[in-house]
């Protein structure tokens, strides 16, 4: 194992390892908002967005998320979008993994007792009190571990935005077993920096989860 | 610059080819995944510690850094040290390696809720502790972990896209090339999507048959 170039390029991988937790980071907040949406429209009274809803959530997790990001960013400017490759990275992977995310909320809130909501009603609240005061927080509780593992899979995901030239650490990766011709180091560099990222948010997803714990 | 599918036809034995080695790569993938699931969740759960734990470190390893970079690894890795693989074996072993740990996780749970009296039993009848392994509790847990393995074999599906990044001419890689003649990536990246999506539905659908048989055989 070759340190020496493990210590002369380490450098440009932690630089790599911010773009991949800025990735990560704004992700997880697009993929939140469209998991919400997408949980709203699944559960809605009105058949077109329960449609809308599901076909998201059915391309989406039906189709390789690569194809999806190639899309978005080669094919996007024939439709008039045209997009840096960070921010067809974010709204890409964003839009990915809110389509997950859709189902995890969704199942959270279904998974509240219906007598929660229809006691609510009884008590005099409102539809929208009722699932915001009662159902809302319960179903939030629920959801954290879930939403965690989509979060795991997503920080792995965010190497996808390699192929589209992102520097972030797995193009790193690529960039230094092309020109070093150290696939194992270079692995090894990356990989600790993953597991890392992986590891710490882990264990902010579990405080939480600890935290959100009624008894 | 518009959107025109006219020119899609012409290229259409490029994107039939790339959906047979699409289907070729995430079968080969997807058989080396469930033997090498069922390999590392025995050794996990019966063998010395001295061999567990680089099984242990590499399914660390493997769950915990994306599949984009162990591809890289392992195409770049294995010529590094003399073994110059095609890209199409390449692939199939990144693959099936990266999801033979996420099989082996659900294996290893299944094995344990396995009666013990189950492999008790077989011992007492004769069976030697492997042949009671092979021909008692690995088939019984196998059975139990088929739909979420069928889950993890449809992700491998829609992983199987990134082999293209090292070069295999799989149905990503297809619609690539079709692209570079003709400049029209949305055209042809949708097409690509729209075959995954016949794919996956196809496999979902063999999945839910599969699942109703082992209901039906419980």
């Amino acid at each position: 194992m070759d340190v020496d170039l493990m210590m002369r390029v380490y450098p440009f991988f932690l630089k790599a390892a911010v773009v991949t937790i800025e990735l990560s980071v704004l992700t997880t907040i697009l993929g939140l908002i469209m998991g919400s949406l997408g949980a709203a429209a699944r559960l809605s009274r009105f058949a077109a967005l329960r449609w809308i809803g599901a076909a998201y959530v059915s391309v989406i997790r039906g189709t390789p998320a690569l194809i999806q990001l190639f899309i978005l960013y080669f094919g996007g400017p024939q439709i008039g979008i045209q997009l840096d490759a960070f921010s067809a990275g974010v709204i890409g992977l964003g839009v990915n993994i809110g389509a997950y995310m859709t189902e995890t909320i969704r199942g959270a809130i279904i998974a509240i007792d219906k007598g929660q909501r229809e006691a609510a009603r009884t008590l005099g609240m409102s539809q929208v009190q009722s699932f915001r005061k009662v159902v809302l927080p319960q179903a939030a509780r629920l959801m954290i571990r879930p939403l965690g593992v989509n979060i795991n899979a997503l920080i792995k995901g965010t190497a996808l935005v390699a192929p589209i030239s992102v520097i972030e650490l797995t193009y790193t990766a690529q960039r230094y077993i092309g020109s070093t011709y150290k696939p194992f180091e270079m692995f090894l560099l990356a990989g600790v920096l993953y597991m890392v990222i992986i590891y710490v948010t882990g264990r902010g997803i579990a405080w939480l989860d600890r935290r959100a714990r009624i008894v | 610059m518009g959107l025109d599918f006219s020119v899609v036809p012409k290229f259409l034995d490029i994107i039939l080819l790339g959906v047979l080695w699409t289907i070729g790569i995430t079968a080969g993938a997807a058989i080396l995944s469930f033997f090498g699931g069922i390999f590392f969740a025995v050794i996990a759960l019966y063998t010395h510690w001295i061999i567990r734990l680089p099984f242990r470190l590499f399914e660390w390893l493997f769950m915990g850094t994306p599949l984009l970079l162990q591809l890289f690894l392992i195409y770049f890795g294995l010529v590094q040290v003399g073994i110059d693989l095609p890209a199409f074996v390449a692939g199939v072993i990144g693959l099936g390696l990266h999801f033979a740990v996420y099989n082996s996780e659900l294996i290893q749970t299944a094995i344990v809720a396995v009666d013990r009296g189950q492999m008790e039993a077989a011992r007492t009848l004769g069976l030697s502790r492997g042949q009671a392994l092979r021909k008692v509790v690995v088939p019984q847990a196998v059975r139990d972990v088929i739909p979420p393995i069928g889950n993890n074999m449809i992700a491998l599906l829609k992983d199987s896209a990134l082999v293209s990044v090292i070069g295999v001419s799989e149905l990503t890689l297809s619609a690539q090339r079709a692209i570079g003649r003709t400049y029209r990536p949305f055209e042809f990246y949708v097409v690509a999507a729209a075959f995954y999506y016949v794919i996956n539905l196809g496999m979902e659908w063999v999945l839910r048959r599969i699942e109703r048989r082992i209901q039906a055989a419980r």
